[in-house]
């Protein structure tokens, strides 16, 4: 007895490929469908923004007039942040890295530590924010000011900045170290001289990707009061500042008010975005023309 | 080669003598080397003590806030009036917002996530997924804020043309353009759990004469739902913190509603409106922040550890 | 099999036989005594007594697995570097033991240099490479550095080949070339021992040949013991050997002894090429 039905199969099977055709081009569609939205909003935003980029607004005083206003002084509080942000976590998260892939012994602490860096990982940004207020802006006394923003975003992508410097040691080979302490090189003599050069341009590029997640974030600065209008440039790691994000955010806001801020905030945004852009190139750079082949 | 190991004969000594000397330094050296591990492991003790911090101040900080307001009231209440003269302290409003936007982001990112990974995995050559990946992955590089202001500026004007009644704060519109943002997210993980399904499964199915559509979902999703499912999970725990893009187009009506055209508040947003106002420290309005944040890490910390067994589960499979 | 084996071995025995009648009262460098290793639960060595002499090669054979490579990584403490290795018994390097607590690893592998499988140089240029070792030693005055590399290059035979780009990146230099630097930036620290884990390995016929002859001319200033899963190399270049298996020595003796006669059944059966 046969209980396939041969010529029913085979009726089957063009409805099948069909159906197998289209849903592939949905599939496509839907990959597709987000760089769409990507390319509107970029268009959007650079047609709004694009005419109020001049000289006078990249390097002037912000201004309650749309005209005058300039955004030199974001900028600048985004480059304090920027050195902050570099200074604490490359340090702190190359450290932290070293320790558990070479030095910890593989137990309960380290998976300890492990474990609560990839929770860290996962806590809101806006967190982070409130831990910074309540530690830095209030406890330690520091008020809105860079070092108090640059410690808030540090501590956010540290666990970023920890986890990418921990691959990029794990892919050192072991052979080198082997050569070295052959050679009677201490430890530290043989991570300081050989594993972490090596190491280092993966290091840079995860923690320039890190330093570029961190200039973009607005939330924790918000939380922390950093001041809407701010005339004078910032100075020193312990003046007030505004940045890049945290103007955005105010113009979009004053948008409803008056309509000229939406374009001044195209226009921040398209400075923000032309900095990640160069942010990432040079760690792709560093990626591509430093980085050993083993 | 005998000239060669007179020459190594007689410099064998200046070289070694050389050596030697510099081991009177030794025990400096030996002293450092302790240290440094040491010295290493307090940076790595930062994170550590980077979460014990942030459990200090918003318990200690909510303790507060709870010896004013109850419990029941807060989780209870539909009502959320902080700067009234008769105030209320619901956090229902909040959750509401948060839930709708959340739910919504999810309606996007879900399932564009999902056959986005279907395509890259199944149907993508790897030139095309070479190419597509890093592209989607910029997606997840905007920073939120540029999100926040596409979906004031952008997406709000675009929904009310095709539907008047919708306000201009509301929360569909973040909550569409928040999906966007995580569909990179959904669609890498579950694109992850997917390649590692073993490609024996996939010969399998086509051996039987199954199209790759069959395949994928009769086989491959099956095989791979908890990679898929975790995805999700984090998803949602990203949609709950996220935080710009509801801040801006959301606007700050503590409503408890479901109606998306509405104009809602989420519990990220309240922080950022209540922290930057001038809230005096000491107050309610102040300590409630502290509460909410509570709750919110909470939320996120719950819907991380899920993801994290529902993956490991996934992995033991094969 | 067998037949082939003496065609490799019997010329290279002929020429050594004189010279080792004069060499017979050598001093040990190294002396096992009852060294045991585990990795974890499965124990590596047992019970290892061995007497390696100075100023000569020493070739350990042996099938995968044998401890071959475990046992001269143990000769510079190598070993601890994997966490769950436990160590017993005693290792005494020119008297004194090596695995008591106070005998100090950095210390010692700076007399035991070691040369590893594959050619392992570091990412710097091939000056910095030979120069890391006296570096790391204190020595940092420039012209007693180019005197020890260029020493350190001439005695192992690639001087020559590299003297014109002493600053570019070794990584350029073929797979034999990485190894004889390997060899010249082990020499540059002037070890008294030589550790070789299969230096050849990883080499094509002609490179092999050019490191087999540099490990015969260093021979007269370094104590030289070699793994190989060679058994043509080990008869052509090393003095006595030991034959290893399931981490114990089965046979320890003079290299045309053990090839030709072997005492035991198992080294006839390996040399015979019955197993491994």
């Amino acid at each position: 007895m046969q209980y396939i039905d041969r010529l029913q199969v085979r009726k089957r099977i063009n409805f099948r490929l069909r159906l197998n055709s289209i849903l592939k081009y949905v599939f496509l569609g839907a990959t597709l469908s987000g760089l769409v939205v990507l390319a509107i909003l970029l268009i959007r935003t650079v047609s709004q923004g694009f005419a109020w980029i001049d000289w006078n607004f990249i390097t002037g005083h912000l201004s309650m007039d749309p005209e005058k206003a300039g955004i030199m002084g974001a900028i600048l509080g985004t480059f304090w942040l920027m050195l902050v942000v570099v200074f604490f976590t490359l340090f702190l998260g190359m450290g932290a890295a070293i320790y558990l892939e070479l030095y910890a012994k593989k137990g309960r602490i380290h998976s300890l530590i492990q474990t609560n860096i990839a929770n860290l990982a996962g806590v809101p940004s806006i967190v982070y924010g409130i831990l910074g207020l309540t530690v830095f802006v209030r406890l330690m006394d520091f008020g809105s000011t860079v070092l108090a923003g640059g410690l808030t975003l540090s501590l956010l992508v540290l666990p970023i900045v920890i986890v990418s410097s921990q691959e990029a040691l794990r892919a050192v080979p072991q052979t080198l170290g082997e050569a070295s302490y052959g050679l009677g090189a201490s430890k530290w003599q043989t991570i300081k001289s050989i594993i972490l050069p090596t190491a280092l341009p993966s290091i840079l590029t995860g923690s320039i990707l890190a330093l570029s997640r961190a200039i973009g974030e607005t939330a924790p600065l918000v939380v922390l009061g950093i001041p809407a209008l701010l005339i004078p440039f910032p100075g020193g790691f312990m003046d007030r500042f505004t940045a890049l994000p945290m103007q955005i955010y105010y113009w979009t806001l004053d948008a409803a008010l008056v309509e000229e801020y939406a374009n001044l905030a195209a226009a921040s945004i398209i400075i923000l975005l032309l900095m990640l852009f160069i942010l990432n190139s040079i760690a792709i750079y560093i990626r591509n023309k430093f980085q050993h082949r083993f | 080669m005998t000239t060669k190991n007179v020459s190594v004969s007689t410099a064998n000594l200046s070289t070694k003598q050389l050596m030697n000397e510099k081991k009177s330094a030794a025990s400096i050296k030996n002293v450092f080397e302790k240290m440094v591990p040491a010295v290493l492991f307090l940076f790595a003790a930062v994170s550590v003590l980077t979460t014990i911090a942030i459990l200090y101040t918003l318990i200690t900080e909510a303790v507060h806030f709870f010896q004013r307001v109850s419990f029941t009231e807060f989780f209870t209440s539909t009502n959320l009036k902080p700067l009234s003269q008769n105030p209320s302290f619901g956090l229902l409003p909040l959750l509401s917002g948060t839930l709708l936007s959340t739910i919504i982001a999810m309606v996007v990112a879900g399932p564009i996530g999902l056959m986005a990974a279907i395509y890259l995995s199944e149907y993508a050559s790897d030139r095309v997924r070479k190419l597509l990946k890093p592209m989607l992955e910029l997606l997840a590089g905007i920073p939120t804020i540029v999100y926040g202001f596409f979906a004031f500026t952008f997406v709000t004007p675009l929904l009310r043309s095709i539907w008047p009644e919708i306000e201009l704060t509301n929360i569909l519109s973040p909550g569409l353009v928040m999906g966007i943002m995580i569909i990179p997210m959904v669609a890498s993980l579950s694109e992850d759990a997917m390649n590692s399904v073993p490609n024996t499964m996939r010969e399998g199915a086509y051996g039987l004469g199954a199209t790759k559509l069959e395949t994928a979902i009769k086989v491959v999703i099956p095989a791979a739902i908890s990679g898929i499912v975790a995805s999700f999970v984090l998803a949602i725990s990203r949609a709950i913190g996220e935080t710009m893009i509801v801040t801006i187009a959301s606007g700050s009506t503590k409503n408890f509603s479901f109606d998306v055209t509405e104009s809602m508040q989420t519990m990220t947003a309240y922080i950022v409106e209540v922290s930057s106002g001038d809230a005096a420290a000491g107050t309610t309005v102040y300590y409630s922040i502290y509460a909410v944040a509570l709750t919110l890490f909470t939320m996120t910390f719950l819907m991380n550890l899920l993801a994290k067994k529902i993956a490991r589960r996934f992995r033991e499979e094969y | 099999m067998a037949v082939q084996t003496q065609l490799y071995a019997v010329p290279a025995i002929e020429k050594k036989e004189s010279k080792n009648k004069n060499e017979v009262e050598k001093e040990s460098i190294f002396e096992t005594k009852s060294l045991n290793l585990w990795y974890g639960e499965t124990q590596a060595l047992k019970n290892i007594d061995l007497k390696i002499p100075e100023k000569s090669i020493t070739a350990i054979i042996g099938p995968s697995g044998c401890g071959k490579s475990t046992f001269i990584k143990t000769l510079n403490r190598m070993v601890e570097l994997i966490p769950s290795v436990q160590t017993k018994g005693d290792i005494h390097y020119k008297g004194s033991n090596i695995l008591s607590k106070d005998y100090s690893a950095e210390a010692l592998r700076t007399d035991v240099g070691m040369v590893f499988q594959k050619p392992n140089p570091f990412p710097k240029s091939i000056y910095d490479n030979v120069a890391y070792g006296p570096r790391i030693h204190g020595i940092k005055k420039k012209s007693i550095l180019d005197d020890i590399v260029e020493k350190s290059l001439k005695d192992a035979f690639i001087w020559d080949e590299v003297k014109d780009r002493l600053k570019e990146n070794a990584f350029g230099l073929s797979g034999g070339q990485q190894q004889r630097l390997c060899i010249a930036r082990c020499l540059a620290i002037e070890p008294e021992v030589i550790l070789m884990d299969e230096p050849t390995s990883a080499l094509d016929p002609i490179s092999t040949t050019k490191v087999e002859e540099l490990i015969q001319s260093l021979k007269k200033q370094y104590s030289i013991v070699i793994v190989t899963h060679n058994m043509q190399q080990a008869a052509r270049i090393s003095d006595q050997t030991a034959f290893f298996l399931n981490g114990e020595v089965v046979e320890f003796g003079k290299t045309e002894e053990l090839f030709t006669e072997p005492k035991d059944s198992r080294t006839m059966d390996y040399i015979n090429g019955r197993f491994g």
